[in-house]
């Protein structure tokens, strides 16, 4: 039942300021696809086109082959999720289950047993008939994607849904929204600004900026190939240092604070001699206290998280780092030692001066434009 | 252990016998003016439906009240009336509010401003002016007349009741259905025509079905309004008598005076108006839920065939609750010799007026407004505290007396506080002091409700915040807790202010000479039949209700609008 989506060239205006610049994309059929980014950028703007509730200015979007702009969202065989649930107030759970059934002409009878299906499947048969302001936050948000599927719409929309609930409930309903997404196997367009949960949900990622998608891509594609800077910092944490890199001997060479790396892998490299960037995520610094060649580093201090100690230091050049270190009984690195980093080098991206290209991928944001 | 913690604090408790702080003190006083100035009248009124000419027990008054159906029949009448008042009232304030709401409408201040205008304005001057528009004598009467080949239909009576009436009260019904469409959350509109409902079908099954506590809400005061009204019935019913005009003239009628059968009409409407208060409760219970504030759906621009049709509505629709005023004042600048408006224009009205007590009517109106409101703050800032904050039987039983008056035709106040304030100790009948009781009886409620709920969404903890640095209870109360409820309590008063100034129907029992208010003027003139002199009047009670108005709207943000 589930379709795929192409979105072409959409442009969004309010009034002089464009919201989305002109963007395509590529959407899979029954694939979860997150729209990730800051406030602001897009993101909402782009799933309340796909819903219709917001015009398109120009280009065209399509459910398969069929172009949907000008179809009224009610006949668009979508379901939505809201960031404030948006369940009727005046309606029993099991009303606003079956509100848009009896707006379709489904027999009375089929209204009901579908109804109660999907309150079986989101696990809510105990509130069933409650009045929804008894319900907790993550129930209601059960209830609103019981009604979103129950009418076996095409494609599932989902705007920040579980920005309003506190932290643990939202690491549960995460699983939950995955698991009904995979078992329905319905095309699903999500919408978030935090990016541990689009890790946890997504077969893919569009990252956005200013109405742009900086990065399509896996979950792990983001994380360890990040496009550009910007995709490298907003997707987990990363210390990015000022380097220099030349070439010698055909060896990839980076100086970074008084140490020079060999870093190989690096295709782009002959065409980017002189200052980079280069993104190291904290896990990816290897910390040896006897060490004695390196990147020289002070440490500032050091916070015991019980799996992980993490270290706050100062590279010479003044730049503050943070270091991820598996814990261990007797290591006690005291503020004001001096050790030597060494980095994972097959791990850490290297990036153009400005940030914009990853050395290692040659990819910038107007390359992952292209549908997949 | 617990033994010794809790020791001390017991002797601290003991050092205080009877709890007697501030708080109980106010709480006890209140009690007792309550008790003298309401239940105490109420009383009067309930004893004096009870007691034959002789002094004995006696239910012969609602038998004869029961047994003749002229009698039943103003009751009913009353019910009727004022039903047909709030379903026509719904039926054309809920469209208003509507497109107000959803609508960026050209005017839409304009238009606001104009409801709330004719809603606030004296409850006699839409009666008096579609009269001498419509009426046997009215200027729109003889020109349709002449031009059409048919009669149109009789003002008088049921008709025109319901007209005046629902064109006064529909911006009571679009005040709070603006604010319940207002607060309906746009993606609850949105979900809603996902799921295939569009259009009227998602009127009726999202919108109206959201607003529905709101509705009987506003259906309730609508109701209460036009059942407990005076001065249009007498003025424009005619035949069609309703149970007020037949309590005036039971009590103060020229002919056949019965004190005793008006005070149990009025009991038997404070039945009626009970019922009906407990019955909306009990509506109100049965579809209650509550509705998170979201974000508000955005205004359209009404546009095409539908846009203009909007547009007519709107305008049409204020001009029509705006004309009676309008047509006043302009009137009270006619000429006329008393029974016939002459050619041309002058102040001879407002001339003669200065003659009628202008001066005295003028000063009295403000004089009584401006104390009595002064006093209804006071009360009910303390009453919302003692509610919110120290709910105990008393406090309670406190506030559950404040609200009676809700449900109590004015006339039966007045009839009420004749009874009880007509000889000594407490010989208050004919002063100020009895105008004033009055009006801070009527108005009290409404602003009790508003301050209560004000009090209720300040948190406790700001309180407590000052009191743990060291302010005491009365300070705490007085620079933290009143200075908060300021906003919410002020603007409601400022309607109160306006609601007293055109108070008629207990007044109209209550009034002597000496304490003759504007609205008292402008009716007693109407009734004499002196058609430049009731303009006058009218015309300066309506500009000065406008006035009034236009400040408080001026300073007012619309969501704050309670009448």
């Amino acid at each position: 039942m589930s379709v795929a989506i192409t979105v072409k060239d959409v442009v969004k205006r309010y009034g002089e300021t464009t919201v989305i610049p002109g963007l395509t994309t590529h959407i899979g059929r029954g694939e979860f696809f997150t729209l990730l980014g800051p406030s602001g950028c897009g993101k909402t703007t782009l799933l309340r086109m796909l819903a219709g509730f917001n015009t398109v200015e120009s280009g065209d979007i399509f459910f398969n082959d069929v172009r949907i702009n000008d179809v009224e969202p009610s006949k668009r065989r979508i379901g939505m999720v809201f960031q404030n649930y948006a369940i009727f107030p005046h309606l029993s759970v099991r009303k606003n289950v079956e509100f848009g059934l009896r707006n379709m002409d489904v027999p009375r009878k089929e209204v009901r047993s579908r109804a109660e299906e999907y309150i079986e499947l989101v696990q809510i048969e105990r509130w069933a008939d409650q009045m929804p302001d008894r319900l907790s936050g993550g129930q209601q948000q059960r209830v609103a994607l019981a009604r979103a599927l129950v009418t076996s719409p095409e494609v599932l929309l989902m705007d920040e849904p579980l920005s309003n609930l506190d932290a643990k409930l939202r690491v549960e309903m995460r699983e939950v929204v995955r698991e009904i997404q995979k078992r329905v196997g319905i095309t699903t367009v999500y919408v978030t600004h935090d990016q541990e949960e689009a890790m946890a949900v997504s077969d893919r990622i569009a990252v956005m900026k200013d109405g742009v998608i900086q990065q399509l891509g896996t979950p792990r594609e983001l994380y360890h190939r990040p496009a550009n800077l910007f995709v490298g910092g907003f997707i987990g944490r990363t210390n990015v240092l000022d380097g220099q890199l030349h070439v010698e001997n055909g060896q990839t060479l980076v100086t970074v604070a008084g140490a020079t790396l060999v870093v190989p892998g690096l295709p782009g490299a002959a065409d980017a001699v002189g200052p980079v960037k280069v993104a190291v995520r904290p896990e990816e610094f290897v910390l040896d206290s006897s060490a004695t060649t390196g990147i020289p580093a002070v440490v500032d201090h050091g916070v015991f998280l019980g799996i992980n100690t993490h270290y706050f230091l100062t590279l010479r050049d003044g730049t503050a780092v943070e270091v991820i270190q598996e814990s261990e009984f007797d290591e006690v690195l005291e503020p004001g030692a001096e050790v030597f980093l060494d980095v994972k080098r097959h791990k850490i991206n290297v990036f153009d001066r400005d940030g914009a290209t990853n050395l290692r991928t040659g990819s910038t944001a107007a390359q992952q434009q292209v549908p997949a | 252990m617990t033994t010794i913690l809790t020791t001390p604090e017991t002797k601290a408790r003991r050092s205080r016998p009877l709890g007697l702080d501030v708080w109980t003190t106010v709480s006890l006083a209140l009690l007792l003016l309550f008790g003298l100035f309401l239940l105490y009248p109420m009383f009067g009124v309930l004893k004096e439906s009870v007691v034959d000419p002789d002094g004995g027990l006696t239910l012969s008054h609602f038998v004869r009240f029961l047994a003749n159906d002229y009698y039943v029949g103003t009751v009913r009448n009353s019910f009727v009336v004022s039903i047909a008042v709030t379903v026509v009232s719904l039926a054309i304030g809920v469209p208003f509010s509507y497109f107000y709401t959803y609508y960026r409408l050209r005017g839409a201040k304009l238009l606001f401003v104009g409801a709330v205008l004719s809603c606030m304005s004296a409850p006699f001057i839409g009666a008096y002016a579609w009269i001498l528009l419509l009426g046997r004598n009215g200027v729109a009467t003889q020109l349709l007349e002449s031009v059409l080949p048919f009669k149109i239909g009789s003002i008088y009576g049921f008709g025109g009741i319901v007209l005046v009436l629902s064109l006064k009260l529909f911006p009571l019904v679009s005040v709070y259905m603006n604010a319940a469409f207002r607060s309906i959350d746009g993606s609850l509109l949105e979900a809603a025509s996902l799921m295939g409902s569009t259009g009227l079908r998602r009127v009726w099954q999202v919108m109206i079905r959201l607003t529905v506590p709101t509705l009987l809400a506003a259906s309730l005061l609508v109701f209460m309004r036009a059942f407990a009204d005076f001065g249009t019935p007498m003025l424009i019913g005619e035949g069609y008598r309703t149970f007020t005009v037949e309590i005036y003239n039971q009590y103060l009628g020229e002919v056949g005076q019965n004190h005793n059968f008006a005070a149990a009409i009025g009991i038997i409407g404070v039945i009626v108006t009970a019922a009906v208060f407990l019955f909306q409760k009990f509506a109100a219970n049965r579809f209650s839920f509550s509705l998170k504030a979201g974000s508000p759906v955005q205004k359209r621009r009404p546009r095409g065939i539908g846009g203009a049709l909007i547009y007519a509505y709107m305008y049409v629709l204020i001009a029509l609750a705006m004309l009676p005023q309008l047509y006043i004042v302009y009137l009270s600048f006619r000429n006329n010799n008393q029974v016939v408006f002459l050619p041309g224009y002058s102040l001879d009205n407002y001339r003669m007026a200065m003659g009628r007590l202008l001066g005295r009517s003028v000063y009295n109106t403000i004089m009584f407004a401006v104390v009595a409101l002064a006093i209804i703050v006071l009360v009910s800032v303390l009453l919302a505290y003692l509610v919110v904050r120290r709910a105990n039987p008393v406090n309670n039983f406190v506030d559950t007396v404040s609200m009676l008056p809700y449900i109590m035709p004015g006339a039966v106040i007045g009839i009420g506080l004749v009874i009880a304030f007509n000889s000594p100790p407490l010989a208050l009948t004919g002063t100020a002091v009895v105008m004033i009781v009055m009006l801070v009886i009527r108005r009290m409620p409404y602003t009790i409700r508003s301050a209560t709920a004000t009090l209720m969404h300040l948190p406790m903890s700001i309180e407590e915040a000052a009191r743990s640095l060291g302010a005491s209870k009365l300070k705490a109360f007085w620079r933290i807790t009143v200075p908060m409820m300021g906003a919410g309590v002020a603007s409601g008063a400022v309607l109160s202010f306006v609601a007293i100034v055109t108070e008629m129907s207990a007044g109209i029992i209550l009034y002597n000479n000496r304490t003759i208010t504007l609205t008292m003027s402008a009716y007693v003139a109407i009734t004499r039949g002196s058609y430049g002199l009731a303009c006058a009047f009218s015309a300066i009670l309506t500009v000065l209700t406008a006035v009034l108005l236009a400040i408080y709207l001026r300073f007012t943000r619309e969501e704050d609008v309670r009448m």
